[in-house]
């Protein structure tokens, strides 16, 4: 049994159809968890009050933001090497999840850091890299729908999932190749050094991600699914206009 | 049951509901739009004759 197998439509839409309400399930119970954990059970920071509260939204939303472009990254390869339809329209479906991630987590941080830095808005290296990968993602976003020919649009997103990407990696590292912003270096990775995030904020955080990281993968199944259909409808469409 | 969010629960309560909001629209969105075009689909399969 290979994974190309799963490059054949019907092959995947039997398989995805299986394992969705599995992970969608997963999704639901892991994020109830997690931000009930979060929001009712966790105490206040010393210093930062019950904001904490946000890093529940904010440090998933974020992850899944960047991540997406990677999932992104590998169907889109995997279109111009091997040319599996599937493969485009799994990047094409997982677009607007990671766009809506990505505004959930600029949505967030503003909130968060007007009580802590006293502004809404800073053009500091991170925050200004993820405000251009949500315009990234509106332009991919755009592009597919902009290009007629299905293939051809492909192609094209692909070429620009691979700026996309490069730029996500700057976004995640953006804190350490410019150290002179607001926002701070990743905080779920200090455990371990001398400032971690104390297991009180780590745990129901930890149940959090795996909610966002589940619901990207149920969602990106599901639209996916949908594309598959409608690239089969236009095909019985563009038939019957033919015969007609 | 309620925490006692202080002086920031105006901040902590939007952040909550904009992503509330934000992940309930993309859900029902994307399922919106699985139902449509899965109806349309067997609906054009069903005029031609044609299975998936």
């Amino acid at each position: 049994m290979s994974i190309w197998e799963y490059a054949n439509p019907k092959k995947f839409i039997a398989t995805a159809q299986r394992v969705l309400p599995w992970v969608a399930t997963g999704a639901a119970v892991a994020l109830i968890m997690g931000l009930i954990w979060g929001f009712f059970f966790t105490p206040d920071d010393y210093k930062q009050g019950s904001t904490v509260k946000i890093i529940f939204l904010h440090v998933p939303a974020a992850m899944m933001a960047i991540n997406a472009w990677v999932m992104m990254l590998v169907t889109s390869l995997v279109w111009l090497v091997r040319r599996h339809h599937v493969s485009a329209l799994a990047a094409r479906a997982a677009a607007p999840v990671g766009m809506t991630f990505t505004l959930i987590a600029l949505a967030t941080g503003a909130f968060w850091g007007q009580p802590m830095w006293g502004t809404w808005w800073e053009w500091d290296p991170r925050l200004t890299s993820f405000l251009i990968l949500f315009l990234f993602y509106l332009g991919y976003v755009a592009l597919w729908e902009a290009v007629e020919n299905p293939d051809t649009a492909a192609d094209l997103t692909a070429v620009l999932c691979m700026v996309g990407s490069v730029f996500a990696v700057l976004s995640r590292y953006a804190v350490k190749f410019w150290n002179q912003g607001l926002h701070q270096d990743s905080t779920i990775l200090k455990v371990g050094e001398k400032d971690p995030l104390d297991p009180a904020y780590y745990w129901p955080l930890a149940v959090c991600i795996a909610g966002f990281i589940l619901l990207f993968v149920a969602l990106v199944l599901l639209r996916t699914i949908t594309e598959i259909r409608l690239r089969r409808l236009a095909v019985i469409e563009a038939r019957e206009r033919l015969g007609s | 049951m309620m925490p006692d969010l202080g002086k920031y629960a105006v901040t902590v309560l939007s952040s909550y509901g904009v992503t509330l909001v934000l992940l309930a629209g993309l859900v029902a969105l994307s399922w919106a739009r699985h139902q449509r075009v899965r109806r349309a689909l067997q609906q054009a399969e069903a005029r031609t004759g044609r299975e998936g």
